[in-house]
Parts: C-alpha cells; sequence; structure tokens
C-alpha cells in the first residue's frame, strides 16, 4: 500500500454523532461506529490524498502517536473497510464528488 | 449486534440534543386517491428544488442520518431524482416510501445506483379488486408487484406496507404470501389516522375492536400470542420518567411546505423553515420544547393506568384527540384488544356512558397504533 489513495463508497450513508463516525452501507444494511481516530481517516478519504499523507497531516497532527505505528493501524482499518465496501482503495489519486469537496464530506 | 449499536447511538443522539432521524414529505400530490388517506393532495407551494437542498445541508449539519423521503407519491414530482441524488451526495441513509405505481426500469435503475437503504411499498391486498378498490387506480397492484420485482433483481431492499382496514382485513394473510413468494419484508399496521385538517370521519374505516383483539391473537400476525398479549407489567420510575417516543427528541417531520412538526403523526407545527434556520427550530421552538417534556409521570390520566408500561401511547394521536397529555384512545383500544384489560381512559369514559367499544351496528372508531413485522427476506 505504499501509494494508497482511499475514497469513501457512494453506496454508503455516513453522518458524524459527536465524536464518532456512524455508517451504514446500502449492499447489506451493517451499521458501523468508528472512533475518533477511524473517522479522522474516513473524513480525510477523497481519494486524492494519500493514506501516508493523512496519516502524518491529520492523524498525527491531532494525536500523539508514533507515525509508523499509526500508519499500520491506518492501513489496517481500510483494509478491513475496503473488505467490507465501504472504503474504495485505488493507487491513483481520484477526485471527491463535487457536493463532497464543497462542503467537506 | 447492529439492534445494540443502535440502541447505543439513539441513546447518544438523544443526551446530544441531535436529530438523528427525520421524515421529509416532498410532496402531498398523489397518482392515486386511497380511500383512508389523510393529506389534501393539491400543491399549495411545494418547496423548489433549491429550497430543498439548503433544507438538506441543513439537516445534514444538524446531524440527520436515517432519512425517510415521501409524500403523496414523490414520483409525482419531476426533479424527486434530483433530490434523491443530492440527499445521497450528502451521506443520507435514504429510505423512499411510495406506492411504485411510476418505477420502471430506469427508475430501478438510479434507485439502485443512488446506494438508498429501502424502498417501501403500500400493498394492501394481494387481490387486485381490493388493492385497486383502496387505492382507486385501476391497474395500481399489478404495477406495484411489477416494480417490487424490478427493484428486487437489482438487489434493492423493499419493504411492503401493509395498512389494515375493513375493506382489506381478511387479506393480510395472502398479502405475507405474496411478500414470501417476492422475498421482501412485510409490515401490518391496523392504524387509521384522522385527516390533516382534523377531519376524523376516515377513522370510521378502522376495523373494528372484536377484529383487532383477532388479529392480535393470531400467531401469524404477532408472533408470541402470550407474550404480545401479556396482562401489563408493574409499572417502575423508567416507565414513568423516560422519554415516551422519539418524535421530538431524535426524530422530526417536515411538510413539503417547510412546516417543521415533531412527528408525521403530531401535527404541531412548531416553526417553517422558509422562515427560520432548521437548527432554530430543532433548538429553540417553544412548541417543540413542550412537546419534548412530555413525561408519563405528568399525564393526568395515563399515569393512573395499569397499562401504561406497556402501552405504546402515542402524544401525536393524544393532541390530535385534543391534548398531548391526554389520552390516545387508539392506544387505550389497542391495550384493551391485547389485554381485555380496559385502560384508566376507558374507565373514566364508560362512567357517564353506556359502553365505549363497538359492536356490529356501531362499530368503533377507534383503531390501533401498532405495527408488525414479518416474513423476513
Amino acid at each position: 500500500m505504499k501509494n494508497c489513495y482511499i475514497a469513501r463508497s457512494p453506496m454508503v450513508a455516513a453522518r458524524q454523532l459527536g465524536s464518532e463516525m456512524v455508517i451504514m452501507s446500502a449492499t447489506d444494511s451493517t451499521l458501523f461506529s468508528l472512533n475518533e481516530v477511524a473517522s479522522l481517516i474516513w473524513k480525510s478519504a477523497d481519494g486524492a490524498t494519500p493514506l501516508r499523507e493523512i496519516v502524518n497531516d491529520k492523524v498525527c497532527a491531532e494525536f500523539d502517536v508514533d507515525p509508523e505505528i499509526a500508519f499500520a493501524d491506518a492501513e489496517r482499518l481500510v483494509g478491513e473497510l475496503a473488505e467490507r465496501g465501504l472504503l474504495l482503495l485505488t493507487n491513483e489519486p481520484a477526485g471527491p464528488s463535487p457536493v463532497e469537496a464543497e462542503r467537506g464530506l | 449486534m447492529t439492534t445494540a449499536l443502535m440502541q447505543e447511538l439513539n441513546a447518544k443522539a438523544l443526551e446530544l440534543g441531535v436529530p438523528f432521524s427525520a421524515h421529509l414529505d416532498v410532496t402531498y400530490r398523489c397518482n392515486e386517491r386511497c380511500v383512508h388517506c389523510y393529506l389534501d393532495h393539491d400543491d399549495h407551494g411545494e418547496m423548489t428544488l433549491s429550497e430543498l437542498k439548503n433544507l438538506l445541508n441543513q439537516l445534514a449539519e444538524a446531524g440527520v442520518f436515517f432519512l425517510t423521503l415521501s409524500g403523496g407519491e414523490v414520483l409525482m414530482r419531476m426533479d424527486f431524482f434530483d433530490i434523491l441524488g443530492y440527499a445521497r451526495e450528502l451521506r443520507f441513509n435514504v429510505k423512499i416510501k411510495t406506492n411504485a405505481f411510476m418505477i420502471r426500469e430506469k427508475e430501478a435503475d438510479l434507485i439502485r445506483e443512488l446506494g438508498v437503504q429501502s424502498v417501501q411499498i403500500s400493498i394492501y391486498s394481494h387481490r387486485p379488486e381490493i388493492h385497486d378498490g383502496i387505492t382507486k387506480l385501476p391497474g395500481s397492484l399489478r404495477r406495484s408487484v411489477a416494480a417490487i420485482r424490478l427493484l428486487k433483481s437489482r438487489g434493492v431492499n423493499v419493504t411492503m406496507a401493509n395498512v389494515l382496514m375493513r375493506q382489506n382485513l381478511h387479506d393480510y394473510a395472502g398479502v405475507r404470501a405474496l411478500a414470501k413468494e417476492l422475498c421482501v419484508e412485510v409490515t401490518t399496521d391496523p392504524t387509521i389516522t384522522p385527516k390533516m385538517d382534523g377531519d376524523r370521519g376516515v377513522l370510521g374505516l378502522g376495523i373494528r375492536d372484536s377484529q383487532l383483539s383477532e388479529i392480535f391473537h393470531d400467531s401469524q400476525f404477532v408472533g408470541n400470542v402470550e407474550e404480545f398479549c401479556a396482562r401489563p407489567a408493574a409499572l417502575d420510575d423508567g416507565a414513568l420518567d423516560g422519554v415516551p417516543c422519539s418524535a421530538g427528541h431524535t426524530y422530526c417531520y417536515i411538510s413539503p411546505y417547510g412546516d417543521v412538526y415533531p412527528c408525521v403523526q403530531f401535527p404541531l407545527a412548531c416553526g417553517n423553515v422558509r422562515k427560520e434556520k432548521f437548527l432554530d427550530i430543532w433548538r429553540h421552538s417553544k412548541r417543540i420544547n413542550e412537546a419534548r417534556s412530555i413525561r408519563a409521570r405528568d399525564l393526568p390520566t395515563c399515569s393512573t393506568c395499569a397499562h401504561l408500561g406497556s402501552c405504546t401511547r402515542c402524544p401525536g394521536l393524544a393532541f390530535m384527540e385534543g391534548n398531548m397529555r391526554g389520552p390516545s384512545s387508539l392506544d387505550c383500544e389497542k391495550s384493551f384488544a391485547r389485554t381485555g384489560i380496559a385502560s384508566a381512559n376507558m374507565i373514566a369514559r364508560m362512567a357517564p356512558r353506556t359502553a365505549i367499544h363497538g359492536s356490529a351496528d356501531h362499530p368503533s372508531t377507534f383503531s390501533s397504533l401498532v405495527q408488525i413485522t414479518s416474513a423476513r427476506s
């Protein structure tokens, strides 16, 4: 996952509730709740920012965590979310939808 | 696990004062004329697409996650898929309520592509003469069932909504068999509500008390009859001091004209999003805060009722009877039909009268507020 880009699946519903992110997939109606760190990664999953950059610039800037440990955890997380169809992983950058870009969703 | 998480999230939304769920009617216009419908189908100035987009932005910012788009018939709006597409761009979890008459291949494809969580379709009977007789639209059962097949073939979650009334009382087993054949869920609901203008005439279409009792004691309908019809449990402080329902707490309803209500079944206008910001109404409306303040302990009649701990008393139906802190007779009837034990409201009303319950000649105008889900796909 050296040059990994992550984007939120268009089939997913999501909303911030307090410090956590609530997510539901339209494919299998499974409900998920992401903690504060995972929510930050989710919100940064614009398809255009490499995962490494998200970890360094967002996660490590906000939480006191070793960058390599954080990156390894982030890789595991995005792998699990991708397996469930919630995130899309690519090796090339892609832009967010116009509404998402405008509203930072 | 999902249920436990859902309860946890609802509790958190309640604690934070977040409207986690909203029901938005995008139009009251409809291509059907269902005999029991409570709406005025004329267009008195629906919100435009631009106004609706602005509202959806506000709802997303307020924290709404579950969004029901309903009507009227949503597809009477030529711009419905623009509304839906925008709602999905904002990542709402969208449920559509429709009669599905206008859903063909193209619409089914769009519903799938836009990631709609579920589609609820009204089916009154498995027999065309009964269903179409209720909707007053010839061919409506055939078209609605065809739409269910189109949606299911694309993997969309579909639920049938089966409202029970006199015309179709004996067809719920047939509707369930149809649901099973189509591999969809079905909810059966014997609730008929007064019209929005207060006219209670439609309540006469509701099923009679004896029939209500009969279906409440049918395991095919309620599952575990013994449990469903158990005598009321002893009261505890939780029942007396808890929030009675989500109306105005984590849920709200918005009409096509921008009026905000605590619930689709609670016609207490709390403000209008054409004049005020949604969050200002949600947080500061005196009326919504009044509705929020209701606790069972403060209810003059119901707090003394044996059914209080198990009653599904609806403050909106009570409001339509004249007092949001008063009894909801529809729910009293339901409690009685389940248990055979009269509610405090019924006892009080019986005193000056000879009878409260209906007979074959004088059927009760009361129905019940219960919704039972079965036949999971």
